[in-house]
């Protein structure tokens, strides 16, 4: 479902991968691997549409991707059902309730976003990927301030996504435990830093 | 898009929203400026129509930053960068929504501090209209130079640059409908391109926005 081909990557002008050419079927789990500056969050912004690649290209199925990034996106003074609600009417996707029991935050849905702690802000946003329908996921640093406890439950709504026939691709260093995945070390991809001529460029 | 609209105005209306900054302003403006040209002559009615269409410019350039800012830091419009609605459309939303708080109240409350400017009685249906035909593009325009300054860090003074040039054609065209009502003159010229100017800039600048937008997120 996703393929990339010969896929370069650039931030501001500079490439910070290149040659990236692989396959992720329906089911299946990417796993981004690489120290920071790597290029992952460079990477899933492309594939989510927000910047065009460098080089190369990749193919997804058109309105397939939700992206979930570092940033939750969640407005403080909204209620938790109300942030998740906004999400699900701009997707036109089921009922909330599923993604608030799938992430443990039944008990939080009144509660103003702006007064839940890291963890629980950061279900809030994982449960948004859940009310969008979307069959592919890319997710940035997903289990970043989240306890044991919320990262198991998390690995098992990507599992039960993937068994549904979701795809997901995931930055990540923690182990999620997921059968499916294949686990791509950004490193071998890195472009060779090129030194830029300078000013002069501009005026030869 | 339903969804959107509803979301920001419920927003603006929660607490540090931001709904009621322009309108103060706005108040403030028209309370003051008669306490200090003082009462004698026709001084202050002779300016009202300017003083007014002055402060309601001001008063919506107040809450332009805001429009996008404060989707881009907490990431929503990464999001809705990539949700099913088009950029367009959320960038004419939020524009909407926009007019809905600062230019429509507004342009509801003017009449009652005209009062306090003196406006001879013939302005005031047509400082309601020239309002209200004027402060959609205000909004649109300033959505589109809040689109443009979305990834700076306290981009207001920026905004508020690029802005104003592109404000002045409303404020002289809506200043001039308010003074030739006040006048009893014929005043269809002015309010016609009062009107063009809405409507253009609400056609074409949704546009212009999305694609700076785009352009910012990368």
């Amino acid at each position: 479902m996703l393929s990339l081909s010969n896929l370069a990557v650039a931030r501001g002008g500079v490439t910070v991968l290149r040659g990236l050419t692989l396959a992720v079927a329906p089911g299946q789990a990417l796993i981004l691997r690489g120290p920071n500056g790597s290029g992952k969050t460079t990477l899933l912004r492309t594939l989510a549409g927000l910047q065009p690649p460098a080089e190369g290209t990749f193919d997804l199925p058109p309105d397939s991707v939700a992206y979930a990034a570092h940033a939750d996106g969640l407005k403080s003074t909204l209620t938790v059902d109300e942030n998740l609600s906004f999400w699900s009417r701009i997707y036109g996707g089921p009922a909330t309730d599923h993604a608030v029991a799938a992430l443990n935050l039944t008990q939080l849905t009144r509660r103003r976003a702006g007064e839940l702690s890291a963890g629980q802000k950061r279900r809030l946003g994982l449960a948004r990927l859940l009310v969008t329908g979307r069959p592919v996921w890319l997710l940035d640093e997903p289990t970043v301030s989240l306890d044991v406890a919320s990262v198991a439950l998390f690995a098992d709504v990507v599992r039960d996504h993937l068994g549904k026939g979701g795809l997901a691709v995931i930055a990540t260093h923690v182990d999620l435990g997921l059968p499916e995945a294949t686990i791509l070390d950004l490193d071998s991809y890195r472009a060779r830093v090129i030194q830029s001529s300078g000013f002069d460029e501009a005026f030869a | 898009m339903k969804a959107l609209l509803l979301r920001d105005l419920r927003l603006a209306f929660r607490s540090g929203g931001g709904f009621g900054l322009g309108l103060a302003f706005f108040f403030l403006l028209s309370i003051l400026v008669p306490l200090g040209v003082g009462p004698e002559g026709g001084t202050l009615g002779r300016i009202a129509p300017g003083i007014l269409w002055v402060g309601a410019l001001l008063a919506c350039l107040l809450s332009l930053d805001r429009i996008f800012a404060l989707d881009h830091e907490d990431g929503s419009l990464d999001l809705l960068a990539t949700a099913p609605i088009p950029l367009e459309a959320v960038v004419a939303i939020k524009a909407l929504a926009h007019w809905l708080v600062t230019g429509l109240p507004l342009t509801l409350i003017a009449p009652g501090l005209a009062v306090f400017l003196n406006l001879p009685v013939g302005g005031y249906p047509w400082l309601v209209a020239s309002l209200i035909l004027g402060t959609p593009a205000l909004s649109v325009i300033g959505a589109f130079g809040a689109a443009i300054t979305v990834g700076l860090r306290r981009g207001g003074l920026l905004l508020s640059l690029l802005v104003l040039p592109l404000y002045v054609p409303t404020l002289i065209f809506g200043a001039e409908v308010v003074r030739r009502g006040a006048e009893g003159m014929a005043l269809a010229t002015p309010l016609a391109l009062l009107a063009a100017i809405s409507l253009g800039a609400s056609a074409l600048l949704p546009f212009a926005a999305a694609s700076a937008i785009r352009v910012n997120l990368r």
